[in-house]
């Protein structure tokens, strides 16, 4: 191949990602307006718009009534932790999968949702027995918070577990990842055993996630938790594109290996432990969309980091409108909704791949 | 994250929001203020508006409409499965504790009924935001907590005298309940299977809504060693010797026989296989510690002593 044939592969190619951001933004954002515009309560496309301008403009003469409320302080918060939530779940993913070099990896596997998973079950079994009262007199915090502290703290563990003389070792990560988990689960596991009835079917729902609990307050937590993950990508993607090549030729490279390795884990621990603490267990974002990403632009890291953050938003603000919508004036848990979307998709990705390697 | 910035960035948000919902819930107020004086439209007509009542809670259900106030209702969870008309009539809300707020608030309702218990919690404290009259009302597996709860739904929808007399009469049943227990010399043992699946038996164990009927229809509860409903093994079954089994009606009517239950190891030695006493009831009649309860122990009653010949109560709850 000539060099000037791969110069114009490389402008194709880069003018393709480019078009696909533009593209997959746009989508994005016709989403996000479908989803603030409908919901249980019918309000004409005309007076949600003639809201979310009074709120812009700070004009108050318009905003009053349930409609206001609605949409301001139940569809609006909504839509934004699911857009927050998706995006960090799905470039935790990427991330994931970049740096453990292998394309199942997914944001559980760092011990983040099995610790916060725990925490949850501890929150809601031993709240009610120490704290002496319902669910409903704790305080609004206890459960996110102490979800977020539990996923962090099981990261930590593992880190320093798979960190010796400053080297990170992804195989011992991977490895102690699945240990951590089993243990977090076994612990679970005892206190589902000793909760009650009510107990739990909190734990159930809880574990099958859902957006239904967003509230500005809620948002104003977990924005600056995932927002830097977001905006720090493009500092990984270089790094995640040459560790492709292996982690001693990256470190040649140039690459600072441990810091990439060290910064990542940390902001996919934030940010999944951020997502898990305010909207339960969603699976599937986190491995299904960085797949579909590379399947369609390649592997670069550039590319697929952005687009992973746009597609997971797109899945997950969709997925919330089938789950409020489908059994109104009920709701659907979300997990429920992207594993179903998502277990599908993830077969036949399964089988696609196995028919590419085995040819 | 450390905890203080976390608190930090929720009182810095939270407080010019709710400032804003303040004022603005006081301009409707006021919007309402002005319609209700203004000449076209009376006060009047807006004080006869119809209640629009979404209940959490199958126990509220039943009181509202054994008061036959069920034309307020316009919503209700998916525990309310008693009167069985509730279901088809009504929209359905969800389950209790997984309730949409948008979803409710979309029924337009005026009030909305809580049992203890009902949530998630986030979507409860959306309700209370949104202005919604809430009545919450306490569960209670007791015969005054019973009394109790249906004095309080009546309380809260305004049909405290029909709510009040039901309430009297579901005493009175409870009171005749207990002379009725006061009549039996020896206590039997019961045993209350949740469930039976792979052999595996779930039971009802001490502070379970079946402990506390069995206690109310005078029998003893063996598996009151083990809190709430949980797995209980062949040999403690074995062990604890009932004299009877209580399950609940399959509403697919494939109920656990005798003959299946008593060829089982665990269950073949004990007091109960000896006459294959095994006993299927009802489950929401059976649990649902509300004003048919007294019957329903009553009932429980005459199945564990069949020899005593239970008369049926005098008073039957009705408003």
């Amino acid at each position: 191949m000539s060099s000037s044939s791969l110069t114009t592969l490389i402008a194709g190619r880069r003018r393709a990602g480019l078009l696909a951001v533009i593209g997959l933004a746009l989508a994005c954002l016709f989403l996000t307006i479908v989803a603030i515009g409908q919901g249980a309560i019918s309000i004409p496309p005309g007076r949600v718009a003639e809201i979310l301008m009074a709120r812009l403009t700070g004009d108050t003469s318009l905003l009053e009534g349930r409609d206001v409320l609605v949409v301001l302080n139940i569809r609006l918060p909504r839509v934004l932790l699911g857009l927050l939530v998706g995006a960090g779940l799905a470039v935790s993913g990427a991330l994931m999968q970049g740096l453990f070099r292998n394309p199942l990896a997914d944001p559980g596997l760092v011990g983040v949702s099995s610790g916060a998973g725990l925490a949850a079950a501890a929150t809601i079994v031993l709240g009610d027995r120490f704290l002496a009262g319902t669910m409903m007199k704790l305080p609004f915090a206890a459960l996110p918070f102490g979800a977020f502290c539990g996923g962090l703290i099981t990261t930590l563990a593992l880190y320093l577990i798979s960190t010796r003389g400053g080297r990170t070792s992804v195989a011992t990560m991977l490895l102690a990842g699945v240990a951590l988990g089993a243990m977090a689960g076994a612990l679970t596991g005892q206190l589902s055993f000793i909760s009650d009835d009510r107990q739990l079917r909190d734990l159930t729902f809880w574990s099958l996630g859902s957006l239904g609990g967003a509230s500005w307050t809620k948002l104003s937590v977990v924005a600056p938790i995932i927002l830097p993950l977001l905006l720090l990508m493009p500092l990984l993607a270089r790094g995640l594109n040459g560790l492709m090549l292996g982690e001693a030729e990256a470190y040649h490279l140039g690459i600072p290996v441990q810091r990439i390795k060290a910064l990542a884990i940390l902001l996919v621990a934030l940010a999944v432990g951020a997502s898990v603490a305010s909207a339960g267990m969603v699976g599937f974002v986190g491995i299904v969309v960085p797949h579909l990403i590379r399947l369609s632009v390649g592997p670069d890291h550039r590319l697929l980091l952005p687009l992973s953050a746009l597609g997971g938003a797109m899945l997950l603000v969709g997925a919330d409108i089938v789950a409020r919508l489908v059994v109104v004036p009920a709701e659907l848990p979300i997990g429920i909704v992207t594993a179903t979307i998502g277990a599908p998709f993830f077969l036949w990705l399964l089988l696609r791949r196995a028919s590419l390697i085995d040819v | 994250m450390s905890g203080s910035r976390l608190i930090t960035a929720h009182r810095g948000f939270r407080q010019p929001n709710r400032r804003e919902l303040t004022a603005a819930l006081g301009l409707s107020a006021l919007g309402l203020g002005g319609l209700a004086l203004s000449p076209a439209l009376p006060g009047a007509a807006l004080a006869q508006t119809p209640d629009r009542i979404v209940i959490a809670g199958g126990v509220i259900t039943e009181v509202i409409y054994a008061l036959g106030l069920q034309d307020r209702i316009v919503g209700i969870d998916s525990t309310s499965q008693f009167p069985p008309e509730a279901l088809k009539q009504k929209a359905n809300v969800g389950y209790v504790r997984a309730l949409s707020a948008e979803g409710v608030l979309s029924l337009k309702p005026t009030m909305i009924m809580l049992i203890d218990g009902a949530g998630p919690p986030d979507a409860v404290s959306l309700l209370i935001e949104s202005g919604v009259k809430i009545a919450r009302i306490a569960d209670g597996l007791s015969p005054d907590g019973v009394t109790a709860k249906i004095a309080a739904i009546g309380a809260a929808i305004g049909a405290g005298a029909p709510a009040e007399r039901l309430a009297a009469q579901t005493k009175a049943g409870f009171d005749e309940l207990a002379t009725l227990r006061s009549g039996i010399a020896k206590k039997k043992r019961i045993l209350f299977l949740l469930s039976l699946q792979n052999g595996r038996a779930l039971v009802g164990g001490r502070n379970s809504s079946a402990d506390g009927i069995i206690a109310l229809a005078g029998g003893i509860n063996v598996a009151d060693a083990i809190e709430g409903y949980k797995p209980m093994t062949d040999e403690a079954i074995a062990a604890a010797a009932p004299d009877m089994v209580l399950m609940m009606r399959n509403s697919s009517a494939h109920n656990v026989t005798p003959d299946e239950l008593f060829a089982m190891p665990a269950f073949s030695q004990v007091p109960a296989a000896g006459n294959k006493r095994l006993v299927h009831m009802d489950g929401l009649y059976l649990l649902g510690f509300g004003p048919r309860t007294p019957m329903a122990a009553r009932d429980l009653m005459a199945a564990i002593y069949p020899e005593a010949a239970i008369p049926p109560l005098k008073t039957a709850a009705a408003p």
